[in-house]
């Protein structure tokens, strides 16, 4: 199994009503890839990232995670459905998100926030999740501020926090849903820089994001999207360096 | 989503100590009135007819306990129905939907006294016509009027309820509940760890304020023979024939009750974080 992909998507479409978003999306992600996910708005970036927990159900198309398939089934409306609604709950207790807006739960400390699902979902002992989670709290530096609750918090730090919740289940793959769009410029740095630390620990990670200093810097896999297709990728130098499609080279310079 | 801080002491009265609150009463206008208060109290007590209260203290103390197994017993099961009414309205299905949606509509849109005439008259009338229900055990229960003015409040206080807690389910933010199933929650971990939790919290303020509204209502169960406060002090009007005295009896057990019961919720609602 450890040599199984940690991501696989194979043909993946997704349609919303008469829209079609993905229009056939093929993509791997080996173990301790960082694949950056950019592209212009509207380009299915988070869609295509929300398919891979399936937050967002594909039209067709299979998203397999370490090597497991998710099994779905066609629904009457022409898409497809979950079929094994335990399987999708086991793998996606084993993944884990980072939203655009941060959504922890406002009635529980933060410290709550991030032994929630290690206690509730996975089961483990609580003395031992509270000792977990300190530790990662102390990591992303919210070691004193475990017992205050998000809506007193800055953004840098909820979103600091979110990412702890997501560590605290020892995630096989992460995914970044533009971590850092909603955060004033100033709080962004805080937060790119744990991530940057979690990078360099080889974790599996899939980040849409629009810092293209930060994705040419940490990933290891650049992926750009337009209209719902990959129209080109590979590693941050051919990328940014000598990119070849010319969206690709208009893209980067509107957003340099 | 966050609230400021500042926001939160805007609604919240400042914390101010006893002292300054005290003080405050010894303004000029506040003394001459809280005197003539005083005087007021005084002046009915010393000056009206009181006689009849030692005799009838027992089946008042009767008729209190009913008006508070009546409110509270139609608060408790009457909330556990306004959750799957509440719930039906934001995802169910649409036959649920519809049913719950008109079952709403229909409690909320007729007052409480016709309810609880069509349940006693009506409904009570219906089933001693029947001698499949006169033989069982439920007619111990049916040929009294208690269960059908329970039945009523109980009925109202879901209906109104229900409607509040559609707006909280409504009303917590679709990405908590997305980060919930994202982390592999399942349906019912979801419910009763984040949607539920949060939809009372936002709910919670509405919903003690409606507990003592159902207080004002509760004396409406004397219209059909249910011997609470309210009827056992119509009964003492009909025998001494006074009218202020029981009255104004009436009138400070209620605000006594309404007063424990605000100063109760309240503090229930501090103990909760937010």
């Amino acid at each position: 199994m450890a040599n199984e992909p940690a991501i696989e998507i194979r043909d993946l479409r997704k349609r919303f009503g008469s829209l079609e978003v993905l229009k056939g999306i093929s993509l791997t992600a080996g173990q301790g890839d960082i694949v950056a996910i950019i592209g212009g708005s509207g380009s299915g970036k988070s869609t295509l990232l929300r398919c891979i927990n399936l937050l967002e159900r594909p039209t067709s198309g299979e998203v397999a995670i370490q090597g497991e398939t998710y099994r779905m089934r066609a629904s009457r409306h022409g898409d497809l459905e979950i079929a094994d609604r335990r399987q999708v709950q086991r793998i996606r207790a084993h993944l884990g998100m980072v939203f655009q807006n941060f959504n922890l739960w406002p009635h529980r400390t933060v410290l709550e926030n991030v032994i929630e699902v290690p206690i509730h979902v996975l089961g483990m002992k609580r003395d031992e999740a509270v000792h977990r989670a300190e530790k990662l709290l102390d990591r992303v530096g919210l070691g004193s501020k475990q017992s205050m609750y998000p809506g007193f918090m800055s953004g840098g730090q909820q979103q600091r926090a979110a990412i702890a919740r997501v560590l605290a289940v020892d995630p096989l793959a992460m995914l970044f849903d533009e971590p850092t769009s909603a955060l004033d410029p100033e709080l962004v740095g805080e937060v790119l820089s744990v991530i940057r630390d979690l990078a360099a620990e080889q974790r599996t990670m899939m980040l849409v994001t629009h810092e293209m200093a930060f994705a040419r810097d940490v990933a290891s896999h650049v992926v750009f999207l337009r209209e719902g297709v990959i129209e080109e990728q590979g590693p941050p130098e051919q990328i940014f360096g000598d990119p070849r499609s010319p969206h690709l080279k208009q893209f980067i310079s509107s957003v340099a | 989503m966050s609230e400021p801080h500042s926001l939160a002491s805007l609604v919240r009265p400042s914390r101010t100590s006893p002292i300054t609150k005290l003080s405050g009463l010894l303004e000029p206008h506040r003394l001459i009135l809280l005197a003539l208060f005083i005087a007021g109290l005084v002046a009915a007590i010393l000056l009206m007819d009181w006689s009849w209260l030692p005799r009838y203290l027992p089946k008042l103390w009767e008729g209190l306990q009913i008006t508070l197994i009546m409110l509270f017993s139609s608060v408790v099961v009457g909330f556990l129905f306004a959750l799957p009414l509440g719930l039906a309205q934001v995802s169910g299905v649409w036959p649920l939907r519809w049913l719950a949606t008109g079952f709403c509509t229909v409690i909320r849109g007729t007052p409480l006294l016709l309810q609880l005439w069509l349940f006693y008259f009506g409904l009570g009338a219906l089933f001693g016509q029947f001698p499949e229900i006169r033989d069982s055990w439920a007619w111990d229960y049916l040929r009294q009027a208690w269960p059908y003015g329970f039945i009523a409040l109980t009925v109202s206080f879901a209906a109104y309820q229900g409607e509040i807690m559609r707006g909280a389910f409504a009303g917590v933010p679709h990405g908590e509940l997305e980060a919930a199933e994202a982390f592999g929650m399942s349906r019912l971990k979801v419910f009763t760890r984040v949607w539920f939790p949060r939809a009372l919290h936002r709910a919670l303020p509405t919903l003690t304020g409606e507990i003592i509204l159902q207080l004002k209502s509760t004396p409406l169960v004397a219209t059909i023979t249910v011997m609470d406060l309210y009827a056992v002090i119509t009964q003492v009007r009909q025998t001494t024939y006074l009218t202020y005295e029981p009255l104004l009896f009436l009138v400070a057990v209620y605000l006594c009750l309404s007063g424990i019961l605000i100063v109760g919720l309240r503090w229930l609602e501090n103990r909760v974080p937010h």
